[in-house]
């Protein structure tokens, strides 16, 4: 189907049933009761990661197929938030030309640091593309955010005031992102029972660019261009010898990938119009970089995985106080109570980026293969047992590779 | 007529002089050797026709085009394929996808963009892998990963990849380097067969004698970054100059 093969064909329609029926999986438990705080099924915290989710899996194409490691993706998830809402002060609170303009500014922009970036390989191709989007976060945190000329707002961040032109705003269009006078916001909740799920547009407009997306870089992986990008990696010299230019190979595929990271920062403006210069600090350029080695580099699904994992647990991690250890523990005698909670203070609220860290180095040393590798192996723990022959001991003492 | 030309061409890194003055021709269709002690500028040469290097002075001709300062892709496009002394593959590619490769780079030049494009689509292209990789015996191996390939197969595979491509020039590397002598054997087996079957001209620098005069038509020695002398192997088997530079070294 769609010019796929049966196994990448299921796969999309495996995620394509899981994001559109998000809203049920990721509210399991009822509101009010103790699990409550798992639940994943808000519209904010969806958008975060299918919109991640995007982010990740062009990422993936550049660093899963060719190897090349960029450390300054975020700078082009930035140039993409800010060209939308410079839309939205314009046009019209219409989300389309906002995230049009991002994903093409996101492509001119990664075109000129990925043609300089890409004279060096390795290490000093990694520093290369720090650097440049360190240079952006600066010239969007201070340079160009003057009373003479105020393209990012600096400090404050990018947003939409009363006095701006919106020459395509009509007197009827909500006054918030919309897609053609259906407002992002919108949210209708379903109560069944105890239960309750929301249903955001937002989320589904996301949801629907996602699956897209996801599909194009299927295909991208499956394509002989996919072949050529996967043997700049594999060996760079002998693709020279064969009469390949790798250089464009490498640059598409930055561009490509600037790309995807564009969408994704118009489609974070899009659910909510404002863009500062965080989004581009080097932080969030290493974020995209654990999800995808967190999910598994150069897998499909993997970059998906990672987001999500990431993004869940980085809200439920957030969330968590010392009120909330308390009560956990509080059937532990009195002195044994605190101390546990003093143990696990540290991992949690503000803490929680050693929680990341952790699940981090756990994952790259006994999951090398990230998350779809453990899949995997699950899988294949469980197809072995069916047989009933008496390899159980060799799931033990696989090798990494 | 000489399909190669190399014409005065001197190289130095430094101080020292890794090629002086060195003029060679490669008939077409012919199997030509190069061969000398180590340190005789043979890799030097190599270097210098496939675009790796850029001489100091002098010329080098394929097909009477100039090739230098031109990338080695630009050159491998012009007809020149080369095999390296460790098999240069792509390890985490399967067989068959190492095959495709070249045959890509031969129809769709050095860049396209075929990013929407299905590989099972492009059925010409698959059968002309298939094909070749059945000419190299390897059609069994065809979805392994060529990293696990013994030493064997790999030299195999690409001497296949460069084959594939229909090159009018192969250049190879010592081909049998580093390799056990049944796998030697084989890859001469394998040569001959190429040499035989079709319209190319080969030209291998080599350590191994054996493998020199069980292939070579012509063959150059090269003593000290200039060819000592150029002729048949029967006349260089018996030249007093040669066995003093290189062949008495090695009896």
């Amino acid at each position: 189907m769609f010019g796929l093969n049966k196994k990448d064909t299921s796969l999309l329609i495996i995620v394509g049933l899981l994001t559109l029926l998000a809203p049920f999986i990721l509210n399991p438990f009822p509101e009010g009761s103790a699990m409550a705080q798992f639940n994943a099924g808000y519209p904010d915290l969806m958008q975060r990661f299918v919109i991640f989710g995007i982010f990740a899996i062009g990422f993936n194409i550049l660093f899963g197929l060719t190897g090349y490691l960029s450390f300054g993706h975020a700078a082009f998830l930035g140039v993409g938030s800010y060209s939308a809402v410079w839309m939205f002060k314009l046009l019209s609170y219409n989300i389309i030309p906002a995230i049009a303009l991002s994903v093409v500014v996101a492509g001119v922009f990664s075109l000129l640091i990925g043609y300089v970036s890409l004279r060096r390989s390795g290490i000093y191709f990694s520093i290369l593309t720090l650097a440049f989007a360190q240079m952006s976060f600066a010239l969007a945190y201070s340079v160009l955010s003057n009373p003479k000329f105020n393209l990012t707002n600096g400090e404050t961040g990018l947003q939409v005031y009363a006095d701006d032109p919106q020459i395509l705003q009509g007197a009827n269009s909500p006054d918030l992102p919309h897609l053609f006078g259906l407002p992002m916001r919108a949210t209708y909740t379903m109560d069944v029972g105890a239960w309750s799920f929301d249903f955001n547009a937002g989320y589904y407009f996301c949801a629907i660019v996602m699956m897209v997306v996801f599909y194009l870089s299927i295909r991208i992986f499956r394509s002989p261009f996919g072949m050529m990008l996967r043997a700049v990696k594999s060996n760079q010299q002998r693709m020279n010898y064969t009469g390949l230019n790798s250089k464009p190979y490498t640059l598409a595929a930055f561009v490509i990938s600037g790309m995807y990271a564009g969408l994704a920062g118009g489609l974070m403006a899009a659910m909510d119009p404002l863009a500062g210069a965080e989004r581009m600090q080097w932080t969030a350029s290493g974020e995209v970089v654990l999800m995808t080695i967190l999910g598994g580099t150069g897998t499909l699904i993997g970059p998906v995985l990672g987001a999500g994992f990431i993004k869940y647990f980085e809200n439920i991690f957030s969330k968590i106080n010392d009120s909330v250890l308390h009560s956990w523990f509080a059937f532990l005698p009195d002195g044994l109570e605190d101390a546990v909670v003093f143990v696990i203070h540290p991992f949690i609220g503000k803490g929680w980026h050693l929680t990341l860290g952790i699940l981090f180095m756990l994952v790259v040393i006994y999951l090398p293969g990230g998350l779809v590798e453990g899949g995997q192996r699950l899988l294949n723990r469980i197809k072995r047992k069916k047989p009933k022959t008496d390899d159980a001991t060799s799931g033990k003492t696989e090798p990494a590779e | 007529m000489a399909i190669l030309k190399v014409k005065d061409v001197s190289k130095r890194f430094g101080g020292l002089k890794a090629l002086t003055n060195v003029n060679l021709d490669v008939e077409e269709n012919s199997v030509h050797a190069i061969i000398g002690p180590n340190g005789a500028g043979k890799s030097t040469l190599l270097n210098c026709l496939v675009g790796k290097l850029m001489p100091d002075t002098g010329a080098v001709l394929f097909d009477n085009a100039s090739v230098l300062g031109l990338e080695p892709f630009q050159i491998n496009q012009m007809g020149i394929s080369r095999v390296f002394q460790t098999p240069e593959i792509f390890g985490e590619l399967t067989v068959i996808e190492n095959m495709l490769i070249p045959i890509f780079a031969m129809r769709d030049g050095v860049f396209r963009m075929h990013a929407y494009e299905t590989i099972a689509n492009e059925k010409a292209i698959v059968e002309q892998a298939e094909a070749m990789l059945e000419e190299m015996n390897m059609a069994d191996k065809r979805e392994m990963h060529a990293a696990s390939l013994s030493r064997g197969d790999k030299r195999r595979l690409e001497i296949g990849m460069c084959l594939s491509q229909n090159p009018r020039l192969l250049l190879l590397d010592e081909p049998t380097a580093g390799m056990a002598r049944a796998d030697t054997n084989n890859t001469i087996d394998l040569l001959k067969q190429i040499k035989d079957e079709r319209d190319i001209t080969i030209a291998i620098i080599e350590h191994d004698m054996h493998v020199v005069f069980s292939l070579a038509e012509r063959i150059t020695v090269l003593a000290q970054g200039t060819p000592l002398v150029e002729d048949t192997p029967e006349n260089i088997r018996g030249n007093p100059k040669v066995r003093e530079a290189y062949l008495g070294e090695a009896a």
